[in-house]
């Protein structure tokens, strides 16, 4: 099972330097993927429109909504701006993976888990330590418990040969299973009565806004966390190693290099950025950990990262799409009296295009340098 | 259930009763997915079709009164989901398996969608037959109350069983499963097979969600499904893509997932949401001990993508 991974190829340096021929090549190969991406999105709006003509509503007022709700005003911007920080980290514990041709789709586990561990490794610290310290004690259980989770399905997958897809979904349901045991008792705050939470953090330890914003701290780890996940596959030698493996799993073994390591190093680190989704939504979103820790962030971050083609770059306007996308959900269940499930649906429709698209790579001519006449 | 009576027998007969009224839609969704991976192609969106199938029979159901009529529409709604499915893999570039996570992904927020007006109205339930008459004890006659469809399913896939092997259409779906080349060379299309068995195998998983929708626990709404169509995956697997062995494993896993509910019945409720994942961890330990990292399972089909 392999997950196409982008072609980054570079100018090609054939002796022809002056001419205009690299660059364009270099250009056509780049836009490649912007334009089979945007192709597949707009067809894709194009059969949701045809949906929710057929219920009977106006596609055009609910285009209407989503902008005026995700993009329209910078408040609703900073709304979607805070809804995009836990998909960016649920994205890259997709993409990471599935830059070395695996298919985790159990995020949710890692976030449901890395939340549970921020919030109980904070509360006997609550008081006796800096609020600063205590986040960093956090933020390090969460991509510890995290790395363990999602790397284990690495582990099973490499050295056991477990399929990796099935065994983390599998893990993700018995982490939520854990979070209601541990919540339920154990854990459980005397005076959550009605949502079963741990013990609620004070004001003063949660994570405030970026100064100038009404946006959470997260959005700051997430964006960071995809800038240096983007540095390790494009400019590190263990990078690079990994986009062999995941080309060719045998061309790596033959030529030495450490496909075991290699996919437990990625499997973990993607958990532990999934862990430390958990951690923000716990230290700036819910002040506890509870059931709402599985909100589905988990399964929308795996869209996230197929729409990015698993680029980290690509995640980040992606992700903030997909959360103004969430963001603008309340406002059309309200205008347009849609049930809630309609961004769910929108959300499928786009998957399915988007992977039907896959199909068109290496077909369009003007994309593909190889084909053009030798004439340049 | 009530275990007054007969004391800690109970739980092994809750265990017994629960095993037969959890495993019946394992059994139809597992059915589903050996014919489709039979094929040589993997389908993960089984839950979205099974979700939906649930939804479509308790919809249908509730505006025809007649349960049966819902299993139909059920079938219908989930062979069209197997058709797109089939239908989009059989482009080139096209992964299964990331496909049927979309699937998923879609059927769910489709059934979300068009279920909404559901939740509240009451929807006829499918009938069950007592073989248990003979009893005087309420707790025996209530575990061998038998749904029909977990008899359909016996039957079935005994049927399957039997028809893989000696029939022509089994040939043919084993031929194409395991290797596209020997196929051609027979003069038959791999892709058409595997379309009608993509299709298959979303009409049975459908079924399964009718059953859930439909008997057992007999409601629709958005929590309906615990990731029984991703587990009948694995599931096949584990059976070594042999229908009876679907069914064997399907009792299997609806007995762990009783437990809890069983346990909790005679008053042990600590815990109970750790015994809550036991259908999970169940699944897990099953793919660890029986994966290989350097042979290909026993009885794979060749041109499966899962087992390379």
């Amino acid at each position: 099972m392999t997950v196409e991974a982008n072609s980054h190829t570079l100018p090609t340096l054939d002796g022809r330097v002056g001419s205009l021929r690299p660059s364009l090549e270099w250009l056509a190969r780049r836009a490649e993927p912007l334009a089979i991406t945007l192709f597949a999105i707009l067809i894709g709006l194009a059969l949701f429109s045809i949906f929710i003509a057929l219920v009977g509503k106006s596609p055009i007022q609910l285009f209407e909504l989503i902008y005026a709700g995700g993009f329209g005003t910078w408040f609703s911007v900073q709304n979607s701006l805070s809804r995009a920080a836990p998909l960016l980290l649920t994205a890259l514990c997709v993409a990471l993976p599935a830059r070395l041709g695996l298919v985790v789709i159990g995020a949710e586990g890692a976030v449901v888990l890395g939340g549970l561990a921020a919030a109980a490794i904070a509360l006997p610290l609550v008081g006796s330590a800096p609020p600063l310290l205590v986040w960093l004690i956090m933020a390090l259980a969460a991509m510890l418990v995290g790395a363990v989770w999602i790397g284990l399905a690495g582990f099973l997958r490499h050295y056991r040969g477990v399929n990796e897809t099935i065994a983390s979904l599998l893990l993700a349901y018995i982490a939520i299973a854990l979070l209601n045991h541990l919540i339920e008792g154990p854990l459980r705050h005397p005076a959550s009565l009605n949502k079963p939470s741990t013990a609620p953090l004070p004001p003063d330890y949660m994570l405030g806004s970026i100064p100038g914003m009404d946006v959470h701290w997260g959005l700051v780890f997430g964006v960071t966390a995809c800038i240096l996940s983007w540095v390790l596959i494009e400019a590190t030698s263990f990078g690079f190693a990994a986009r062999i493996a995941g080309g060719n799993v045998r061309a790596a073994q033959i030529q030495g290099l450490p496909v075991g390591r290699l996919i437990v190093g990625f499997t973990a680190l993607a958990g532990a950025f999934g862990g430390l989704a958990g951690m923000i939504e716990v230290a700036a979103v819910q002040g506890s950990a509870n059931a709402s820790l599985a909100a589905g962030y988990g399964y929308t971050g795996i869209l996230v990262a197929f729409l990015a083609r698993h680029n980290p770059l690509a995640i980040i306007p992606v992700a903030v799409l997909l959360g103004g996308l969430d963001a603008s959900g309340g406002l059309i269940q309200r205008r347009m009296g849609l049930p809630d499930a309609t961004m769910l649906v929108l959300q499928g429709t786009l998957f399915v295009v988007i992977l039907f698209c896959e199909t068109f790579y290496g077909r369009c001519k003007i994309f593909n340098p190889d084909l053009w006449k030798r004439s340049a | 259930m009530e275990a007054i009576g007969i004391g800690v027998w109970g739980v092994p007969l809750a265990v017994f009763a629960g095993a037969i009224r959890v495993s019946t839609p394992f059994i139809f969704v597992s059915l589903g997915e050996a014919i489709t991976e039979r094929s040589g192609r993997i389908n993960l969106g089984l839950e979205g079709t099974l979700v939906f199938g649930a939804m479509t029979a308790y919809a249908v159901a509730v505006v025809t009164l007649s349960p049966w009529l819902g299993v139909l529409a059920a079938m219908a709604v989930g062979a069209c989901f197997g058709l797109i499915h089939g239908f989009i893999c059989k482009f080139p570039k096209v992964n299964d398996i990331a496909i049927g996570i979309a699937m998923m992904q879609f059927g769910l927020g489709l059934a979300f969608f068009l279920g909404k007006p559901f939740i509240q109205p009451a929807a006829p339930r499918l009938p069950a037959i007592a073989f248990g008459v003979w009893s005087d004890l309420p707790q025996i006659q209530a575990a061998l109350n038998i749904n029909v469809l977990f008899l359909v399913g016996a039957a079935l896939a005994l049927a399957f069983w039997w028809a893989s092997r000696n029939t022509r259409v089994g040939l043919i779906l084993r031929v194409v499963g395991d290797s596209s080349d020997a196929a051609r060379a027979m003069g038959l299309n791999p892709d058409t097979v595997r379309l009608f068995a993509t299709a298959a195998g979303g009409a049975l998983a459908a079924i399964g969600g009718a059953y859930l929708s439909l008997y057992y626990p007999g409601s629709w709404n958005e929590g309906i499904s615990s990731g029984q169509g991703l587990m009948a995956v694995a599931l096949v697997i584990f059976a070594r893509w042999n229908p009876v062995g679907c069914f064997l494993a399907a009792l299997l896993f609806g007995g762990a997932g009783a437990l809890g509910p069983a346990l909790q019945s005679v008053g042990v409720t600590k815990g109970y949401y750790l015994f809550y994942a036991a259908p999970y961890v169940l699944t897990l330990v099953i793919m660890i001990a029986t994966s290989s990292p350097t042979r290909s399972l026993a009885g794979a089909p060749g041109a499966l993508s899962i087992t390379k």
